[in-house]
């Protein structure tokens, strides 16, 4: 059964949950329910489904199983569950005339930013009507083009605003998390990252050392390459140094272009703020030591980062060593610090074009899992916080556990505060009890799989 | 350097996937949300260039605030031939230029009266036969600064509304309102269609000249104002616009032609679209100054001739992007019914270009069953109006919105960005030359002439500076 519904919009991330029902429905065997792009047209043509003629601002609903009356009832849950997804809580105005651009929403309601999530080609104009509203912007989508970004940033640097982004993953911004933000207390450190995950490894090991942020400004990740310049970085520092509840700089990022490098240079020596920086780079600190150097700047001790040693004895190992990460700059990090291994980035633009990032949808990571062969190490990430799966341990567990079944070393990073939603002790513990290593630092993890690989621990 | 986000509680605007504005939720970060979707097919590559261009910010807000600034004052009621180059057998015509093959019944029916009113035809037979051979020049109205209602033909015999831009000094025409039932600009050409066009050039014409003489000019910026607090919205409705406009002239006419008074305001009297003309006139000099500004993406003209719905941008110069006339949906008159509807025609959508008409629905709550609908359809079409233009009209306000202005300035990329097409208010021809009036309702304009007026913005923005 193939429906094609014109006219009706929503995210792709919703319509992933609404397919999982659906697909869960008594009778169905296979539910794509996903706007009509060229990608998920082609997704369910070869699941053998034929297809009628429809664009992406068309939305497809492709069912198959058993008998067509419970392809029916199906196709009427499922309309009770899109109906569901447009249904807005909340009353008044806002609720009964919603703005359709980010331009008539800035215009008819108090705001101090934008946070544009829809796909990358579309991204440009949200952010742009938010620029030019005098709003500073956080883009999460990914695949915008880089001349679109400079353009953003330029623009942003007239009128006074901060672009943070695009494939910015985390911000916060006066307590409120952006994107994949972790629950931190408020304190006196403020974060300017080129790296979603490297902000929220830093966050989160201040925040198990009892220390709070001011705010998480992210940049994006290519701000620093030469033809970004650097833009929003500067503009961020210089924010930062003027935030009277800042007392402390973090600056994380790739190594920068060098002519970028001497311009953040200049501009951190003009700073009344003390600034650390973390440059993930060969011969560079990783995150968890420029962490520890941020807390001593500090004056705070440096406490013994949370891990959950692996249960039972040690394997022998013959086989090398597997990434399967979540974070880019996590993902960085490890492959420096054990200087050999198969590394996969699943957050990279590369694997989700069409497709929800890996803290939502485990779907790739979990097949990655279970193709690793007995013998083998396995290092992956587990982000917690607002907007990343609310319980990852759900589904990674099994799958850690028929690893460790199968022969498999599983050494787990594990990046969340104590006030994560997902509560950071039951999801180290669930991890833990399936049989993997859980450490709280990124480094610390990588270092333990390169001692497992080299047989000089378990 | 600080950054206002900083300060203060957050408040934010979200954009796309649910499941982060969710996360706001959850943290009681108030904020609101973009009922987002994407924009019409094809048009993002267009959409990023024009955006992207460096003078669209600033153009638009020129072109819009030239548009909302405009003071229009009836001046004059002058004939045709004294004021528009418009030498014997050349007619003018609503909408974008259209040739007789192609003119739909009404067009066809009204070129064939102006044939007849001009003494250029023995009958209509005879004048349909040298139509067809290309014995009239035809040209858009749009071309000398002058627009007409649906088949909008104006011939060089007949007397025009002469309105002046008292701040930017433009000037703009449009013919005199000959009433409903069968009119020329319907398409019909009877005898009594004639005999009453004659009576205006004549009678009406030169009593309605003497009578601004005397009374200077009347300011129809004011007079639009107070009309659409009285319920008008001055294309579909103009019932107290035109009250205002009798209230106003009956006495400088009663002294300037004292011998006619009584059967020109009975005339006007009985015509409660007899304003909508002026009106039209007025809305015409205000687009106009907002014409030719390089980069600026704002509509400066939507016309249909009914067989093409037209549109012109400021920053394109004097260039039409057009797409076929819909079939307007709304209520019909006695035994008519949609298959006796001509495609939508006529100039009287500069209305809707100038904010007014389907734009200012909600400050005419009396029309919305006449086309089709209940009062809370007439709040949300002006309300969705908002997402496609770039002002609200400083002084065109709508008492049933708290007074906010009417949505004013179409602005291309909004509307393909958004997908939601301008609310045109219309009344409905038949397609049978000769019939007259239908009907009146809603129309849509065809998404491709936006579409299609986005891909040349597109170039232009390449092309940089000086591109009209």
């Amino acid at each position: 059964m193939v429906r094609v519904r014109t006219g009706v919009y929503h995210d792709s991330v919703s319509l992933m949950r609404v397919s999982r029902t659906a697909s869960a429905l008594p009778g169905v065997e296979v539910a794509v329910v996903a706007m009509a792009t060229e990608l998920n047209l082609g997704i369910a043509a070869e699941l053998g489904f034929d297809l009628p003629k429809a664009g992406p601002a068309d939305l497809l609903i492709a069912l198959r199983g058993g008998g067509a009356d419970t392809l029916e009832a199906a196709l009427a849950e499922l309309d009770g569950l899109l109906a569901g997804l447009s249904a807005t809580p909340a009353g008044g105005a806002a609720v009964e005339h919603p703005p359709h651009t980010v331009r008539a929403a800035a215009r008819e309601r108090a705001a101090t930013l934008a946070l544009v999530s829809v796909p990358g080609p579309y991204a440009f104009a949200e952010a742009l009507d938010a620029v030019e509203a005098g709003l500073s912007v956080m883009i999460f989508s990914d695949n915008v083009p880089v001349e679109q970004e400079v353009l953003l940033k330029r623009r942003a640097t007239e009128l006074g605003v901060l672009v943070m982004g695009p494939d910015c993953g985390t911000a916060v911004i006066g307590g409120a998390g952006l994107g994949f933000a972790n629950v931190l207390r408020p304190g006196p450190v403020g974060l300017v990252a080129a790296s979603g995950t490297g902000a929220q490894q830093v966050a989160c090991l201040l925040d198990h050392a009892g220390v709070g942020v001011s705010h998480v400004l992210g940049v994006g990740g290519r701000d620093l390459s030469a033809d970004v310049g650097g833009l929003s970085t500067l503009r961020a520092l210089e924010a930062l140094d003027a935030d009277p509840a800042t007392e402390l700089i973090v600056l994380i990022s790739k190594p920068p272009a060098p002519e970028v490098a001497r311009a953040v240079a200049e501009t951190v020596a003009k700073l009344g703020t003390p600034v650390v920086t973390a440059l993930l780079g060969p011969g560079q600190d990783d995150l968890t030591v420029a962490t520890e150097t941020a807390l001593r700047a500090l004056g705070a001790p440096v406490p013994a980062w949370p891990s959950w040693p692996a249960p039972g004895t040690a394997r022998e190992h013959a086989g090398g060593l597997r990434g399967i990460y979540s974070g880019g700059t996590l993902c960085v990090e490890a492959r420096l610090i054990t200087g050999s291994g198969e590394f996969t980035d699943f957050g990279d633009d590369a694997y989700t074009v069409g497709r929800a990032h890996p803290m939502i949808d485990p779907t790739l990571r979990l097949e990655a899992l279970a193709e690793v062969p007995p013998g083998e190490v396995v290092l992956l990430d587990v982000v917690l916080g607002h907007g990343a799966d609310p319980d990852p341990a759900a589904t990674l567990a099994p799958a850690i556990a028929g690893a460790a079944a199968r022969g498999v070393t599983v050494v787990v990073a594990l990046v969340g505060s104590e006030g994560d939603p997902q509560g950071l002790n039951a999801q180290a513990e669930a991890l833990n009890a399936a049989g993997a290593a859980v450490f709280t630092s990124n480094a610390q993890a990588a270092g333990h799989a390169a001692e497992v690989v080299a047989g000089i621990a378990r | 350097m600080t950054l206002t986000m900083l300060s203060g509680e957050p408040e934010v605007i979200t954009v796309g996937a649910d499941v982060l504005g969710e996360a706001l939720d959850l943290q009681a970060v108030p904020r609101t949300r973009v009922d987002w979707r994407p924009p019409m097919p094809g048009t993002e590559a267009d959409l990023a260039r024009v955006l992207a261009d460096p003078r669209r910010g600033r153009a638009n807000e020129t072109a819009v605030g030239r548009l909302v600034s405009a003071r229009p004052q009836l001046v004059g009621v002058r004939p045709a031939h004294e004021v528009l180059d418009l030498p014997r057998g050349t007619f003018l015509h609503a909408g974008p230029p259209i040739e007789w093959e192609r003119a739909s019944g009404p067009m066809r029916g009204a070129l064939i009266g102006a044939m007849l009113l001009e003494g250029l035809a023995t009958d209509a037979a005879d004048a349909e036969e040298r139509l067809a051979r290309g014995q009239a020049r035809l040209d858009s109205c749009h071309h000398h600064r002058t627009v007409g209602p649906m088949a909008g033909v104006v011939t060089r015999s007949m007397w025009m509304f002469e309105v002046h831009d008292a701040e930017h000094g433009g000037t703009a025409y449009c013919s005199l309102n000959e009433g409903l039932g069968k009119v020329l600009r319907y398409g019909a050409y009877g005898p009594e269609v004639l005999r009453r066009l004659r009576w205006m050039a004549e009678v009406l014409g030169p009593a309605l000249q003497a009578t601004l003489e005397r009374s200077g000019p009347l300011d129809l910026r004011a007079l639009t104002a107070q009309s659409l607090q009285m319920g008008d919205e001055l294309h579909n409705r103009n019932r107290a616009a035109t009250s205002l406009l009798v209230r106003e002239l009956a006495p400088e006419v009663v002294e300037a032609a004292p011998g006619h008074a009584a059967e020109v305001l009975r005339f006007i009297n009985g015509n409660d679209h007899f304003f909508l003309n002026a009106g039209m006139a007025a809305c015409k000099v205000s687009a106009d100054a907002a014409r030719n500004i390089p980069g600026s993406t704002m509509v400066v003209a939507m016309a249909r001739n009914g067989t093409d719905f037209g549109v012109q941008v400021s920053g394109l110069g004097d260039r039409w992007f057009t797409g076929p006339a819909g079939v307007p949906d709304g209520l019909y008159l006695g035994a008519y019914g949609p298959d006796d509807a001509n495609p939508d025609i006529g100039d009287s959508t500069i209305t809707e270009t100038a904010g007014l008409g389907g734009f200012a629905m909600a400050a005419a709550p009396a029309i919305v069953r006449f086309v089709g609908g209940d009062v809370s359809d007439a709040m949300a079409a002006t309300r969705s109006m908002y997402e496609i233009t770039l002002a609200e009209h400083p002084a065109y306000q709508i008492p049933g919105l708290d007074f906010r202005g009417t949505p004013v300035g179409v602005d291309v990329t909004l509307v393909a960005r958004t997908g939601l097409l301008p609310t045109v208010n219309t009344g409905i021809a038949g397609r049978v030359a000769g019939t007259g009036q239908v009907g009146a309702g809603l129309v849509s304009p065809p998404a491709s002439a936006f579409t299609t007026a986005l891909t040349a913005l597109a170039e232009a923005a390449d092309h940089g500076n000086g591109s009209v």
